[in-house]
This record gives structure tokens, sequence and C-alpha cells, in this order.
């Protein structure tokens, strides 16, 4: 670990969480609704004069834990420290000086300059909020400064321009120019390129490097794109439904993926090279909802890589069948639905369901319905899973194994939260195979 | 320094100037409506100035020298639209009355949109418990007819407030507060969301420097266009009052609502020019504050908003020359 | 291979204020039946334009001029209500946003059979259920689901169901406009992987129109490369990408971003607007190749390889060129205010 002093945000245990208004019914009797764990658990360093990219998909938490670090979002649990302080729980005023210590650019450039105001006083605003300027002669004279240093220039050219007459990259621009003229020491940079054509892109990563350099910044680069983040950044984190699952030197982490997730990330970029094709095997699915995250290890049921340990529960069983189905044709599907029945029993998560068999059918041809699905495809990591399956009156039983939690431990040079990188994980899963009743 | 301040100036003025480009760039309906609503609202606005000097007698005169005027004359040369039962000139009470219209509906917007706009502000902005209870409340008062509603008001109000002008100009406000808080807030509500005013926020702006300078501009647009078209439904509502006594009193001013209720016992003996007259005043500003409403809206509201465009000419030379280039 | 669509010398223009937007400007296109030709360029080159243009979608004041052959009929002189019959079980088209495209109050099921109900009203509705829970089958959305409404699924299976709302009634082209834009990388991937797959299992050709030269190498069999309404360059995606002949592909692959990027790069200036695009070659104002014939001629399309196509003067012809004119131009100082 580094030294204390050259560590400019320190992150603990953080948490967010969003509470979902229940119903109307709901509240009436005070019941809260459920929370969205958009940030889970997450600790990070930020050392001075890094680039950390924190890299997800989205509703990954990234641009939650980024807001959450400026104390725009109220941090559930956990601390924030910001240059040995802890500022998690600032107050406003103090917050407010904060503010010209860490600033943000936001991702979508049309949407953050206010359409009433002209570049020199959306640029000039932090000025005159935290009194750093006297009269508006000097705030102007600052504006034109950091425009120019920007790339607008010449700046009285653009000073009295609103924002919808400027381009995509002009407007980014502008806004990286308002978001440096406090001389912040922090920039949170959300997809700041995204939104932006191709030919753009480079000019405004080519400009962030440069007043990295010249003001001395470290940057929080949160993206989707893998690809700008590995020329851009020197540590990255892989976040995925609230949690990091990898994080590490970007040399390490491009050079050798860990976690399946990372590894799935980087084998779907398109990559403007005609002899690549997309390859066939990539995770399934999308991002599950964060207010009902899968046990264990959030990504097992999109994991080609998950086994017995990581956390396989009902909510799998029903996928796995509507997988199926999807492939069936109309008559193979209405004659086992019609076995299986209504499926809502499935919807909660659980390691232990009672399947009742529908439609004159019999436990045993819901287990033989389960049988072929296995046979149709026997590699499918579910299987690994299921503990047992008993038949019993009518019914069909399930039991998988308990879920285990993965945890984030260091691997070679990254840290990644993966089964497949735990001893301990490793030797129960040895175990559960083993001992496994024969089906 | 006189060429520094000129551009100073310019440099100032050029939100104004942003905010009427749109009028000056309206065009076919949008452009007749706006047009035709200014010239009949400015022909009331200047009765109402000049009605000193535009008015032959005053609104509550039935004599001049000593000679008390004929009671419900015919239109004649010494009055131009006749006399009433009270002796008094038609067309005095008509140019007097466009004032006292013209200064309740303007002091109902004014009251309206001072009290009605902050509150939606916050309203909308801050939310939490004072947003539910106002909107709660203004609720409540969309519930009641508009109309009762003033007259209440005006009932209330009548024994304590002196100036009648006052008085119907608070009745009719209460029933436009929540038309103004309701537009407003729930416009904030989706401004509030803006990536701007997050950024505002990361900035360190404080809640009220972000209303003022990042919420309120972005939401008043509308407000000119609800503002035109309540002005007209003011006129109505104040006619109203007067017809049924709640108003403006006689005594106070002349009323157009006032002038017609009397003129109802008159119709039915084939005097005309009572009723006809003040009526004809009442129809033709609603209709000049209506057009200008919606002429406003049209050019404004940029869903309804249609901007000229030239037709397309296949034949027309591409408007850059460089051939001169390989030349040179 | 025979073309399944042909656009000659196509025109579309926009009406505005300050005079007319030549969105596509002389653009002559072949889609060959079942192939996939992908359509890259920059925000406003008129790649959308395009795109809706071929299908008659265009907005209130632009104007239509050239041919677009579809079975041997123009498309452009054809009556609204003759391409209405066509759009649906010959033409189909795919959006950015496939929220907005699907009404909320409609479960899946009912769109299916509001569209195929339009074009084939004599199924009987047991076809209609087979017809489209075989089609959304194959874009892997379960059965279970088809009751649904829209706002019940993610994205990318809102995306996947548009797909198969276009394919249901088996059009021999598609026309998809940006389809991956709003969604994940590993989701993107997914739906890439389906409209590579169209020829195999639908036999449709596909226009796919994108801002990502990642997405055309993937996905493509040819490409065509647009700058401000005209085709700069045009041919096998593959060799197009090995060997791009007009500077403008080739400055715009230099700056993709990919993973095998090593130094940033990027095109001078920015694209410039379509009212009064620049004289000659659109290009010139940003082309680090420019010589002194490209600001004063209209380019010439010419064939480096008899299966490709390039706009620009580096590739002749040469007996069009004045005298001089393949001198290099020093090139203007771009203002910097034009930077984008």
């Amino acid at each position: 670990m580094s030294a204390p002093d050259d560590v400019l945000v320190s992150v603990r245990g953080l948490k967010t969480y969003y509470s979902i208004r229940g119903s109307f019914l709901d509240r009436l009797v005070g019941r809260t609704g459920a929370a969205v764990r958009a940030v889970d658990d997450v600790s990070l360093e930020l050392r001075k004069g890094e680039v950390l990219g924190l890299v997800g998909e989205s509703g990954s938490g990234k641009t939650t834990l980024g807001r959450t670090l400026l104390g725009l979002v109220p941090a559930t649990e956990g601390t924030v420290e910001f240059e040995g302080q802890d500022i998690t729980h600032a107050s406003e005023h103090d917050r407010r000086l904060l503010r010209r210590r860490m600033q943000i650019v936001f991702q979508d450039p049309h949407a953050s300059l206010n359409p009433a105001m002209t570049v020199a006083q959306a640029v000039g605003h932090p000025l005159e909020i935290h009194g750093l300027a006297r009269g508006r002669e000097e705030v102007r004279a600052r504006v034109a400064d950091v425009l120019e240093r920007v790339g607008l220039a010449p700046a009285e050219q653009f000073m009295d321009k609103f924002p919808s007459d400027l381009s995509g990259g002009q407007k980014q621009r502008a806004v990286i120019a308002r978001a440096i003229i406090l001389n912040p020491v922090l920039l949170v940079a959300d997809e700041p390129v995204s939104m932006l054509d191709m030919s753009v892109r480079a000019k405004i990563l080519e400009l962030m490097l440069a007043l990295k350099h010249d003001f001395d910044l470290t940057y929080l680069y949160i993206t989707h794109d893998l690809a700008t983040a590995k020329f851009f950044c020197d540590r990255i984190a892989i976040m995925y439904l609230g949690r990091i699952v990898e994080i590490g030197p970007s040399e390490a982490i491009y050079a050798d993926p860990k976690h399946p997730y990372t590894q799935a990330l980087l084998r779907a970029i398109p990559e403007p090279d005609p002899r690549r094709t997309i390859p066939r095997d990539l995770p399934r699915g999308e991002v599950p909802d964060a207010s009902r995250p899968p046990l264990g290890c959030s990504f097992h049921p999109r994991c080609p890589k998950a086994f017995e340990v990581c956390g396989w529960e009902s909510r799998d069983l029903k996928e796995l069948l509507e997988r199926r189905w999807a492939g069936l044709g109309e008559e193979g599907f209405e004659a086992e639905q019609a076995a299986v029945g209504p499926m809502e029993a499935l919807d909660v998560a659980k390691t232990h369901v009672r399947l009742a068999a529908h439609g004159g059918a019999h436990g045993s041809d819901l287990r033989g319905l389960l049988d072929r699905a296995r046979a149709a495809d026997p590699a499918e990591p579910f299987w690994t899973g299921v503990q047992e399956m008993r038949d019993a009156n009518g019914s069909l039983e399930i039991d998988w194994y308990d879920p285990v939690e993965p945890r984030l431990l260091p691997a070679d040079s990254v840290e990644v939260e993966c089964h497949l990188y735990d001893e301990t994980a490793l030797a129960e899963a040895a175990q559960r195979r083993q001992s496994r009743i024969p089906q | 320094m006189a060429a520094t301040a000129a551009v100073r100036l310019q440099r100032r003025t050029v939100g104004i100037r942003r905010a009427l480009a749109p009028i000056a760039e309206a065009r076919g309906m949008a452009r007749s409506l706006l047009w035709a609503g200014t010239g009949i609202t400015l022909v009331f606005v200047l009765l109402a100035i000049f009605a000193p000097i535009l008015s032959p007698y005053g609104f509550d005169q039935y004599q001049s020298g000593g000679r008390r005027f004929a009671q419900l004359a015919h239109p004649s040369h010494a009055h131009l639209f006749g006399t009433t039962v009270q002796s008094t000139d038609v067309l005095s009470r008509i140019v007097w009355g466009a004032q006292t219209e013209l200064e309740v509906v303007g002091l109902a917007l004014a009251f309206g949109l001072v009290v009605g706009v902050p509150l939606g502000l916050i309203a909308g902005y801050f939310g939490g418990p004072f947003d539910r209870g106002t909107v709660l409340f203004m609720d409540a008062m969309f519930a009641f007819p508009p109309l009762l509603l003033a007259i209440v008001i005006a009932f209330l109000l009548g024994g304590s407030v002196n100036s009648g002008v006052l008085v119907a100009a608070i009745a009719i406000t209460i029933t436009y507060i929540p038309q103004y808080f309701r537009v407003v807030r729930n416009h904030v509500i989706s401004v509030r969301e803006e990536p701007y005013v997050e950024a505002a926020r990361a900035l360190g702006a404080k809640p009220l420097t972000i209303l003022r300078r990042y919420v309120f501009f972005n939401v008043v647009q509308n407000v000119p266009v609800i503002a035109t078209l309540n002005a007209a439904d003011a006129v109505l509502t104040l006619t109203a009052l007067g017809f049924l006594g709640y108003g403006v009193q006689p005594t106070q001013g002349a009323e157009w609502g006032y002038d017609v209720s009397r003129a109802v016992s008159d119709a039915a003996s084939g005097i005309w020019w009572t009723g006809l007259f003040p009526g004809i005043a009442i129809v033709l500003l609603v209709t000049g504050l209506t057009l200008l409403g919606e002429g406003l809206n049209e050019t404004i509201n940029p869903v309804l908003r249609r901007r000229t465009i030239r037709q397309v000419d296949f034949a027309a030379p591409s408007m850059d020359a460089g051939a001169e280039l390989l030349e040179a | 291979m025979t073309a399944i669509l042909e656009v000659r010398d196509l025109r579309l223009w926009y009406g505005t204020a300050r005079g007319s937007v030549r969105a596509v400007d002389r653009v002559s296109l072949e889609i060959d039946a079942g192939s996939v030709l992908g359509l890259v360029g920059e925000s406003g080159c008129g790649k959308s334009t395009l795109g809706r243009g071929i299908l008659g979608l265009l907005p209130e004041g632009a104007r239509a001029d050239g041919e677009v052959l579809y079975k041997g009929r123009n498309l452009v002189t054809m009556s609204p209500r003759e391409l209405r019959r066509l759009r649906g079980p010959d033409l189909g088209l795919i959006f950015q946003e496939p929220m907005t495209r699907l009404n909320p109050l409609l479960r899946i099921e009912d769109h299916f059979r509001e569209t195929i109900e339009q074009h084939d009203s004599k199924l009987t509705p047991k076809d209609v259920r087979r017809r489209s829970l075989d089609t959304l089958g194959r874009m892997g959305i379960p059965p279970t689901r088809f009751r649904q409404y829209p706002h019940e699924f993610s994205g990318g299976m809102r995306q996947r169901i548009m797909i198969a709302l276009a394919l249901v009634l088996r059009p021999s082209l598609l026309v998809a406009d940006e389809p991956t834009t709003s969604l994940d990388v590993i989701v993107e991937a997914q739906i890439l992987r389906i409209l590579a797959d169209l020829k195999e299992n639908f036999d449709t050709a596909l226009l796919l129109i994108t801002h990502n030269l990642g997405i055309v190498a993937e996905a493509c069999d040819r490409v065509a490369v647009m700058y401000a309404g005209q085709i700069a360059e045009e041919g096998p995606a593959r060799d197009v990408f090995a060997d791009p002949k007009h500077p403008y592909t080739r400055e715009l692959l230099r700056s993709t971003i990919s993973l095998d990027t090593k130094v940033l790069h990027s095109i001078p200036g920015a694209p410039p607007n379509l009212i009064s695009p620049p004289s000659g070659c659109h290009f010139h104002p940003r082309c680090p190749d420019v010589m002194r014939v490209c600001p004063a001629h209209d380019p010439i399309e010419t064939q480096p390889d008899p299966d490709r196509r390039v706009l620009c003067w580096l590739h002749g012809p040469e007996r069009e060129i004045p005298d001089g004119g393949t001198a290099p131009l020093e090139r203007e100082q771009i203002a910097v205010a034009e930077e984008a």
C-alpha cells in the first residue's frame, strides 16, 4: 500500500442505496419500498496525480459512486476521506468549500450547460459563487484565460455565445473550462467523450491529459468504454452491480483480465478490424435489477465459468426454462409450460423450491423435462449448482447449494472478486462435487 | 470609451434579444395573431392612459355647465354613444372603463405572478412536505368555480378595503395563483433533474442561486403566455363581478360589466346603446388579449412554433467558390 | 449476387430558414440481396437522412431527386400509399431508441398482431401467434413473455423485440439506424451477432447505419463511408479497413480509439455545415493530402480496384486534372474557432 500522504481520496465500505417508493398502500401502512443497491460496499483509494478508471455497464453504479464521492448523493453507509479528512457528513458550508477542490465533467455536453447563460456567464459563475474574482471585468479576464486554455480560442468569439450555438466538442470544452476555473485537485469525468464523434474524442482526451499535467489534476474517469480507459487510465476498477469485481494497474488488467466479466467486456468491444468477428460465447442476458440482485456472486447467472459455490437459485431455473422455450417451437413450449404451470414461485430468490406438476403431469415428468434440458446443453453451468432433485407427491423439489459470498482478494498484481481465485471457495466447490448425491 | 460602453451594453442585452428573437422571427398565422392581438390591446391601453384627454366627460358626470344631460338620449353630436338612465355619457364610461379594466387586470396579474411563480419555484425545487402541502391547497382552490371564489373574496374584502379596484384585483388574483403555481412547479420539477442544475450544485452554488440563475430562466418562458391568456379571462371575471354588483362600485369608477347590468332593463324598451357599446368593448378587449396570448403561444412554444423555410432548389449553385484558388 | 436495392444519384435536401441543407448530395449505392452494407460517418454527415430517404420517410420541407430502385420500381416517385404498402413486407426499419417506438399501452402480442394484420389480414389468430413466437424465439425472447408490456423488458430485450417486429413480415431489406447506440457493450455485441446472422436466418439484406467503425468491421460485408452528404469511399469492409483509399477514411480509422491505440490522433477542424459546403471536394479544408485541384473542381468517382469506388482526386482520373493540379496545396490555417 502506498504512503498515506499520497492518497487523495480514500473510500471505505461505501454503500449508496436508493429507496424505491413503494405503492400507495405500502406507504399508508408505513412499509418502505425496496432499495436499489447502486453502490454496495466499495472500498478504493485514489492517489494524487493518477487517473483511475471506473469501468462498468449502465446500472453498475459507477456514476453513483462518482456522485457519492463528490457528495452530490448522500452515502448510506461507509466513509469518504478527501485529503485525509472525513467528508462523508460534511456540513453544507464545508461541502461548498470542498467544491473548489473537486469538480465534475458530465457525459452530455448538450445538457450540462444552462441554455439561458452565455459561455462567459457559465464558465465565470463558479468564480462568482465562491467570491474569487472582483468585478465583472476580472471575471471576464479569467474566463478568457481558461477558455483559451481549453482550446476555445480566440476567447472573444465564444464568450457571448449561447450553448446552442456551439458544437458538441466545443460545449464539452466549455464544461471542462467551467470545472477547472476553480483550480481543483480532483476531477471526476463521467463519460466525458461518449456522446462525441469519433474524430472529436481524441481531441478532448488529449486536452484532458494536457490539463492534468498543467494543473496537477487527479482524475476519476468513469466510462463504459474499455478502449478509451486503456489509453487514459493508470489504474482500472471494473464495477458490476454496485461492486468492484476487479481492480488493478491498467497494463495488468488488459494483459491478463482475471474476472470472467472483465474478460467478456474486453472481448465484446467492437474493434475496427474486420479480421475479428463477434464472439459467439458472450455472456447472455443483461445486468439484473439492482433492487433484487442475484444470490452469491451477482454475475453468476451470466457467467460462463460459474460453478457450485456461485449462488445458484430459483430465479436461475426460471431463466433456464425461458431460454429453453425460446428455442423450442410453439408445440414443445406449450407442452412443457402446461406441465410446469405458473412460475411466480420462482421469482423469489430461494435455494430450495417445490415445483408442483400441473395439467395431469407428475413430479417425474418435471424431472424428465429438466433432464432433457440438461441433455440439450450439458455444459450449462447451472447444473453444477443443483444439489439434489427429489420427486415428492406430484411435485419436484429442488435444492441448490448455499451461496458463498465472493470477496475481493489479491491475485497477481490485481485484486479480483471471483471464486475462481479464492482457495477457500475452490476447496468448498471440490468438496461439494465429491459429496454430490448421484442423480 | 463610448464604443466599449456600447459593447458592454450589447453584451448585457444579448439575453433579452435572444428571448425576443422568436417574436421577430414569427411568420404566418402566429404573426397575424400576434399583430392583431397587440393592435387591439394597444388601442385599449392608449384609451386607458389618455382617458382624461380622450374622454369628453368624467365617468360619473351627468351635467355640464350647470345643465343636466338628457336621460337615455340617442347617440348624437353631443353624446356620440348616447347617455344612460343616470344621464352619464356612454362614450366617457367606455373610455374610463378601459382604465378600470386594465388597472384591475394588471394588478391581478402582478399579484398572481408575484405569489404564484415564487411559490411554484420553491415547492418544485425543494419538494418535501411544503410541496405536498401547497399542492394540496392549490388543488383545493381549483375545485371552486373561479367566479364563485372571486365573489366570496370580493364580499369578504369589500368591508375592509376601500379601493374597489384593489378588491376586484385581489378577488381575481386568488383564482389565478393556482394556475401559475401549477405550471411553474411542474416545469421546475423537470428542470430540476437537468444535468446543468446538478452541475450548478457541483459548483457549490447555493439553492437560491440555482433557482435564480439556472432554474428561473428556463421555467418562466411559458409564463407570459399564461399571463396573457389569463388577462383575457380576468376581464371576463371582472365584468361578471361588476354585472353581479360585487366588482368596482359605481362611485369608484366606470366598469363595463356594471353598465351592461344596468342596461338590461333598457333593452326591453328599445334602448340599445347603453348595452351594446359596453358589450362590444368587453368582447373586443377579450378578443385582443386572447389573440395576443395565442400568438405568443404559437411563437414561444417550441412544439407549436413553425419557422419559415426556404424551398429546396436543386438547381441553385453552391454558395462557396474556390475556383480562383487554382488560378492563383 | 443481385442488387436488391439500387440508389442512383440521389439527392435529399432540407429547406431551412438559411437555405437548403444538402444532407444527401448525389449518392449512388447498391445493396445485394442478403448482404450487410455498413453506412458509416460522423454525426451530421447525412447518413440517417439517407437511410430514411430510401424508405421515403422524410420530414416536411425535404425534397428528393434521383432514383431509389427496388424491384425495378422507383421509390422516389412512388405515391405515399404505395410506399406504405411496401414498408413492412418489403422494407423494414429499426430505430435507435427502441422504447420510443413501442406503444407502452400495448402488449408485445398486440404489437405483432397489428403489424401482421396490417399487411396480411387473411392469417388466422393462431397463425399470427405462431409466426410471432417463432420470430421472437429466434431473437431469444421467451414465449412466456409474449403477453407482457414494453416496460417489463430491458433495453436489449426491447431492441430484440423491435428487430423481431421488423422481421416478422420477412422484408427483403432492413434499414437499421444506430440500433445499438443506447445499449451496453455486451448487449450491443449480442444484437450485432443477431444482425450479422440475418442473412442465414431470414435472407434479409441490411443497411446498417452507424458512427462506430468497430461495428462495421464486426458485422458488415461492405462499407460506405459518408462525409458531408457524399459517399467518400465504398467497397468490401475488409479491403477498405486494410487499405483505405480516401484520406478521410484513413484519418477516421486512425482517430478511432481502440484497444490497440498507442497514440491519439484526430482530424483537424470540424465537419462543414451542409448549407454551403466547401467547394470542390468537401473534405479539402481538413485533408492532409490536399492538392491544388481539390478546392477547384468537384472530385470524380473512380474505381481503384474493380470492387471499390472512391471520390478523391488522388485517384484520378488524371486526364481531368488540370496542369499543376496535383501540386500540394498549402493547407489554409484552420481557424481555431472552427475547431470542434
